[in-house]
């Protein structure tokens, strides 16, 4: 069961087939619907999930023939015009994409015809099924008039006239009809009548930015292997060229004679499509491999693919609009990735969070974006309030403090005891509320004798059980 | 504290008794604080510096140093080089503290390696490629990596790529190198705010050695970011204590 906000109440978008069967529909409030069957489960409608469901299920039709729409809302639409006879006829077609719909789980109501508007008014409106040679017209006579997915107050009017199913309509002359609900209704019924047709316009991926080479002679020199590779790139370079993209990822797979097959990827910071600047990060990578390349009896083919397509802007072209010195950072990034990885070359971005060990993030540079949030506004004249560095998870210690709610006098971490000298706080921070067994933390800045600094907090109340505990959770210079 | 005037007019004298060969103010820079640029002159730009923290417990005093220098002697952006055993003895480098240091964060690109030998490489790699002002690197422990040759490298590296090489180490004693200027480096007590807060942050500064003038002076200096600068404590004079200056590199070894 789904429910939405609309004009202020909570309505049913969608219902599932037992709350179907016990009287509830979409469009009814939840407050009615609850009143109804107390045990409902409700879910809030979630448009973007619906989004990347059909996407995917897209993509995953796209198995039964290639010309695929989607049909909004919540359709596909397939021409399967010479595609039957792979899945044993018609009937062995849709058996086949109803099969793969329970296996995504989902509930499909499905119908194949001459014409796509006749499928999809069977499909939402009629029985479905299998539309045999000829008999449109006569099947979809038989829908009643909300297949033509009017306005509510034209379906109505249609009513009133007593107007019930599209053979009604079929039956009277057109004019009247185009008169009265605008010209396009009497194609609009001739297309679900079968009687004209329109075409799909299918979703296609665009096609991958690849090369490919199949060597006639198995090769097992790095200097070979970087001979192609060097081809290799040259050709994907300019296929990125006619399309005015970079890219950020660069992909090279080599098939060993035996079958086994390697794949090796670098990463850039932005999108590119410098050759020579791939092929040296290439190198790197190769030659920082934990398992170098083992040639066995030779690689007989190498393919080399790009990935993360991004438009190049025109300004960008000009090479001298940015300065060499962001070129030479980003062309550093690059190299060190390539060489350590992109887990060990990264960038500091703030995070919209009070917790602190969430509030900072550590992102690999090559895939750092924009920050999406600021970092919180330093005090002027007063010392930095958070620690230069920060340990995760903190370090628990043990503390003495005089007050039961006050700063510690000492605390004692990895063997050496501190004895406190000055102390600020507390500063409290509640755990976010959603998580389960979060604790309240107070938080002291502290200085030793001896004059290092450190952040300390409490997590949980005196006299609470479990007993609050102390830790460490960073220092300060 | 003498007038604006006067200072200026000792730092000219200063320049002009300075040996030969050292670099010039353009090519330098300050501290911040008089009494320590007195005594230590500016420091070299393109140049090597190594930072010992007085103990391994004193390994983020150090590295607050190291950054702070690297704040003062070039523009962003800054490359910190660590090592993934300093980041798991003292923590890694957190966001919010950054920024309250005085630094963008944005302007900084964090590289984390395995050895000492990573960290020599990478450290190496950022400051030829003449894309950063400074270069941190953050090393754990001896080892055989440490050599007079990695240190030669790395200032030949800051010369070529114009980039402050900043070398901090903790958990290691102070030995001869290349470097232009080698500081030991430990928490200094704060001054306290209202209510005993700790206050910004200090350090006890040693200075080891100095390529061009004579080595020993100690300072106590407070960090203030909205100067960038290094400041003297606001209580006491800088120099607490006076060290002739005869006193030899390395002796103070931690």
């Amino acid at each position: 069961m789904l429910v939405d906000k609309d004009k202020g109440a909570l309505r049913l978008t969608a219902a599932d087939p037992e709350a179907l069967a016990v009287g509830l529909h979409p469009g009814m409030t939840l407050a009615d619907a609850r009143a109804r069957t107390p045990q409902l489960e409700a879910v809030p409608h979630d448009p973007a999930g619906d989004e990347v469901l059909l996407r995917r299920a897209l993509i995953a039709f796209g198995r039964f023939s290639p010309m695929i729409a989607l049909c909004r809302p919540h359709g596909l639409m397939l021409d399967v015009t010479g595609c039957a006879h792979l899945f044993d006829g018609e009937a062995g077609l849709v058996r086949r994409v109803r099969e793969l719909a329970a296996q995504m789980g989902l509930q499909a109501r499905t119908a194949l015809a001459r014409t796509p508007q006749t499928a999809r008014a069977l499909a939402r409106f009629g029985p479905g099924g299998v539309v045999p040679e000829g008999e449109d017209r006569r099947v979809a006579r038989a829908l009643p008039i909300s297949a033509l997915e009017l306005k509510p107050e034209e379906a109505q009017a249609l009513r009133r006239a007593g107007l019930i199913t599209l053979g009604d309509l079929d039956d009277r002359p057109r004019a009247a009809f185009a008169a009265r609900f605008g010209r396009d209704f009497p194609h609009r019924l001739d297309l679900i009548l079968g009687q004209a047709d329109a075409r799909i316009t299918p979703v296609r991926p665009a096609p991958p930015v690849m090369a490919d080479r199949v060597l006639a002679e198995p090769i097992q020199t790095d200097e070979a292997v970087e001979a192609v590779l060097s081809d290799l790139l040259a050709e994907v370079m300019a296929g990125l060229e006619t399309r005015r993209c970079g890219a950020r990822l660069f992909v090279l797979s080599v098939f060993r004679v035996d079958g086994h097959v390697r794949r090796i990827g670098v990463g850039t910071a932005r999108p590119t499509r410098d050759a020579r600047a791939v092929l040296r990060l290439f190198k790197e990578r190769l030659a920082a491999l934990a398992h170098p390349l083992d040639p066995g009896f030779g690689f007989d083919q190498l393919r080399l693919q790009a990935g993360r397509l991004q438009t190049i802007p025109a300004e960008q072209e000009a090479f001298e609009a940015r300065s060499a010195r962001t070129e030479a950072l980003d062309a550093l990034i690059d190299r060190l990735t390539a060489r350590l990885g992109p887990e060990a070359v990264l960038k500091v971005e703030p995070v919209d969070t009070h917790l602190p060990e969430r509030a900072c993030r550590l992102t690999p540079a090559v895939q750092a974006a924009a920050a999406q949030a600021a970092w919180p506004e330093r005090e002027p004249e007063q010392p930095p309030l958070r620690p230069l560095q920060l340990f995760d998870p903190p370090q628990p210690v043990e503390a003495i403090s005089l007050a039961p709610d006050g700063p510690p006098a000492r605390f004692r971490w990895r063997r050496i005891t501190h004895q406190v000298t000055r102390a600020e706080g507390p500063e409290r921070i509640e755990d976010e509320w959603w998580r389960k067994g979060r604790r309240v933390r107070d938080y002291y800045r502290v200085e030793d004798a001896e004059g290092r600094r450190f952040w300390l907090f409490r997590a949980g109340h005196f006299g609470e059980e479990p007993e609050p505990r102390w830790y460490v959770h960073g220092l300060f210079p | 504290m003498p007038a604006p005037a006067t200072l200026q007019r000792l730092r000219d004298q200063l320049a002009a008794l300075a040996p030969r060969g050292c670099v010039d103010v353009e090519d330098g820079f300050r501290l911040g604080m008089a009494p320590a640029d007195l005594g230590v002159g500016p420091l070299a730009r393109k140049g090597l510096h190594e930072v010992f923290a007085a103990s391994s417990a004193q390994a983020v005093s150090a590295n607050g140093f190291g950054l702070s220098l690297a704040l003062r002697a070039a523009p962003p952006p800054l490359v910190w080089v660590l090592e993934d055993r300093a980041l798991s003895e003292v923590g890694a480098p957190y966001g919010a503290g950054l920024h309250e240091w005085g630094l963008e964060p944005s302007d900084l690109v964090l590289v984390r390696v395995r050895s000492a030998q990573a960290l020599l490489a990478a450290g190496e790699e950022a400051l030829k490629s003449g894309a950063v002002g400074a270069v941190l690197m953050s090393g754990w422990g001896e080892g055989r990596a440490w050599s007079l040759t990695a240190g030669r490298r790395l200032a030949l590296a800051a010369e070529a790529g114009a980039a402050t090489a900043l070398l901090i180490r903790s958990g290691a004693k102070p030995r001869p190198s290349a470097a232009d200027t080698r500081w030991s480096v430990e928490a200094a007590p704060s001054a306290a705010l209202e209510a005993r807060a700790p206050g910004r942050p200090a350090f006890r500064a040693v200075l080891l050695r100095s390529r061009k003038g004579p080595a020993g002076g100690e300072w106590i200096m407070e960090w203030d970011r909205e100067a960038r600068s290094f400041v003297e404590p606001a209580a006491a004079s800088g120099r607490v204590v006076p060290v002739s200056g005869d006193r030899q590199a390395g002796v103070r070894a931690a």
